[in-house]
């Protein structure tokens, strides 16, 4: 097989924010503000410059070696903050590495997004050529696959109609229409196939899985290993910036969670500090779906169960046992809530050795990020176990919390602490 | 089969513009072109003739202002026909630079999620300004035409004239442009900049009333060379004046070279700043 993607020692590195220094009195404060032209662009000018090595530079990717033969469907995968997303936007040439070297071989479309450069004033007609022009295809091949791109995405009837009056998922149709029917040797997808509903991603799975049987090299990026296994032949598996597993996608997606459970495990196994009398405690956690089936990730917006399961020490029942749980952020530890089952009323009755509480968490109002969950057991105002270092993490992916289709990481620049949503209405 | 093949890694110093790369990405530069002209004129009533009315008005505001009241001298010309001259190239350059400028800024949804050759955001923008231009021109030659003006044989330079304009916006455009992605100061600067750059020129009066000794300095600035040019095509103010036009030609070639490889060199941090 022929080689079309070589990546060699490939490695980005940025730079992060710094901190204001904080001013005791007002004469520090008035001279900070007098100097502050001066400090700002001496920090504007070194967001280019990363010449100099400090504590402030980080590197997203550093030594990643790989090659991508003809036909392979290359499933990347790796937890938020891992460097897939770096690697992608190299692989596009949107940025540049600060080391190594990446050869492609063939044309090159990415697809990092959908609907780019989508004008809300424009027709569909009009976006379609603009969406497909940024994308790489010529005026040409527009016109040709014109009718195809429009019957492929089901908006026929809206097609002169200016973008601005369609809805999320006719937009975001209308923009996967298009990109389905780009023909490059490479392709390069980041997870836009998050996107839109569901019987719309299957098709669009279907239509790039019939570009790979073409003889066309996908890379794929996404959080959803369901998809991954599905459409994927091979899977590499960055964590913190490193190549850590290439291989079959199953290899890779095994590799994957396990790792992640893991990484989960270590809470409850072993000797951990905790608190409390210690006549009940919390021996595991897991996140579940509406079936029951454990999970690695779940999605903003989603319906989900958190099953905590507790053994109770000697045979005597015990009654009014009030669990609680509480989620934290994991980048300051600052708390986000709290929820006791007394708070909604109810507290248990443990006869059996091993019983499981499970809480039904409707919606999920959390936006994309890694949360750490604490739980504590209490009876009648005594603490009964509290495992202080937490009992697991909670991996949210962006989802359709609000149910339109829209992704919260995308509405805004910076990332809220919970989510909301409400009905609005003009009176 | 002939295969394409994609070096990617770290490129440092001055980079030579790859003009093949910028032809294939012709139907985007079309477009883009086509998108921000229609996209401003969508929902707006008047549509394409807010291109007659902006110069139009600025004509007879400035009058009104600086012919009649002000009185300022108008080398023996109609002051009306005076200033449109000077405002039809000055507009285009006026709105080429704020439009080219702030390019960057306003596309960095497409900056910083596809790759394409980003020299096509700044050039569109000259085309998109490019048509308002076309249409001033036209209206010009009507009034033109009305007061019974005719150019005398100097027309040949015109075509000249227009190759310094557009190199002096477009080098200036890309300049800022890849400075305001990093610095939004320029942003907010140039919105003051480009009226001060205004009286730098000869817009609303003319260049005879520059001290004699300071002339040359002033030429130095290309727009003198373009709107003096204009004029002495136009309606004979003063015999052709060579001496601006080259002096302005010169400065204008050094902008948009300097302004390109400036383009260039930052072009590679455009998507981790924007």
């Amino acid at each position: 097989m022929r080689k079309v993607i070589d990546v060699n020692g490939l490695g980005k590195k940025y730079r992060l924010g710094q901190q204001d220094r904080k001013h005791e009195t007002f004469a520090a404060s008035l001279w900070h503000g007098l100097t502050a032209p001066i400090r700002n662009f001496k920090r504007i000018r070194n967001l280019s410059s990363l010449e100099r090595e400090s504590d402030s530079v980080f590197w997203a990717l550093k030594d990643v070696s790989f090659n991508v033969e003809q036909g392979q469907v290359l499933g990347i995968i790796g937890h938020n903050g891992a460097g897939k997303s770096t690697l992608l936007k190299i692989l596009s040439q949107i940025t540049e590495p600060s080391e190594g070297e990446v050869i492609l071989k063939g044309r090159v479309a990415s697809l990092l997004e959908v609907g780019t450069g989508f004008h809300p004033e424009l027709s569909g007609r009009d976006n379609v050529y603009m969406n497909g022009t940024i994308l790489g295809m010529t005026k040409k091949e527009i016109d040709r696959k014109f009718d195809e791109i429009v019957d492929f995405s089901g908006v026929e009837k809206h097609i002169d109609t200016p973008v601005k009056f369609y809805s999320s998922g006719m937009k975001v149709r209308l923009g996967f229409a298009v990109a389905a029917h780009l023909e490059p040797e490479i392709l390069i997808v980041d997870e836009v196939l998050a996107v839109g509903d569901l019987g719309f991603q299957r098709k669009c799975l279907s239509k790039m899985g019939e570009v790979a049987e073409d003889g066309r090299t996908i890379l794929f990026v996404s959080h959803n290993i369901a998809a991954v296994q599905a459409l994927c032949t091979h899977g590499l598996m960055l964590h913190n910036g490193q190549v850590v597993y290439q291989g079959l996608v199953s290899e890779t997606t095994r590799h994957y969670l396990a790792e992640f459970e893991s990484e989960t495990g270590d809470f409850l196994s072993g000797i951990i500090p905790r608190q409390g009398l210690g006549k009940v405690r919390i021996t595991s956690f897991e996140v579940e779906n509406v079936n029951g089936e454990s999970l690695v990730s779940t999605n903003s917006g989603a319906d989900i169960f958190f099953a905590f399961q507790l053994t109770k020490d000697g045979n005597d029942a015990m009654d009014e046992v009030d669990i609680g749980f509480s989620i934290h952020s994991t980048e300051d530890d600052g708390l986000l809530t709290i929820l006791y089952s007394s708070y909604m009323g109810r507290v248990f009755n443990l006869t059996d050795p091993i019983t499981t509480i499970q809480c039904e968490i409707k919606s999920l109002p959390l936006p994309e990020g890694k949360y750490l969950v604490k739980a504590q057991v209490m009876q009648r105002g005594d603490v009964l176990d509290f495992p202080t270092k937490g009992v697991g993490y909670l991996e949210v992916i962006d989802g359709d919390f609000y149910g339109t289709g829209m992704k919260s990481t995308r509405l805004t620049r910076s990332k809220p602490d919970f989510l909301i949503t409400g009905n609005w209405k003009q009176l | 089969m002939l295969v394409q093949e994609t070096i990617i890694k770290k490129k440092s110093g001055w980079i030579a513009v790859d003009w093949r790369e910028l032809f294939r990405y012709k139907d985007l530069l079309w477009f883009l072109t086509v998108r921000s002209i229609k996209a401003k004129y969508a929902q707006s009533i008047l549509g394409v003739s807010w291109a007659v009315i902006q110069p139009l008005f600025s004509t007879l505001v400035y009058t009104i202002v600086f012919g009649n009241l002000a009185r300022i001298d108008s080398n023996g010309v109609p002051y009306f026909l005076f200033s449109l001259v000077a405002l039809v190239p000055w507009t285009f350059f006026s709105n080429t630079l704020n439009e080219s400028a702030n390019s960057l800024i306003t596309n960095a949804n497409l900056v910083t999620k596809v790759y394409f050759p980003r020299l096509v955001l700044p050039l569109s923008s000259v085309f998109s300004k490019g048509i308002d231009f076309l249409i001033g021109f036209m209206l010009l030659v009507v009034v033109l035409i009305i007061n019974k003006q005719s150019p005398d044989y100097n027309l040949i330079w015109l075509p000249w004239l227009l190759v310094v304009l557009l190199m002096t916006s477009l080098g200036t455009g890309m300049l800022l442009s890849a400075l305001a992605v990093q610095y939004r100061d320029v942003k907010y600067a140039l919105t003051f900049l480009v009226q001060l750059l205004m009286y730098a020129a000869p817009v609303v009066y003319p260049t005879t009333n520059v001290p004699e000794v300071y002339r040359m300095w002033y030429a130095l600035n290309p727009m003198v060379g373009v709107i003096e040019g204009f004029r002495s095509i136009f309606l004979q103010t003063m015999p052709f004046p060579y001496t601006w036009v080259i002096f302005g030609s010169t400065v204008s070639v050094i902008l948009f070279f300097s302004g390109l490889f400036f383009f260039r060199k930052m072009e590679r941090i455009f998507s981790d700043v924007a």
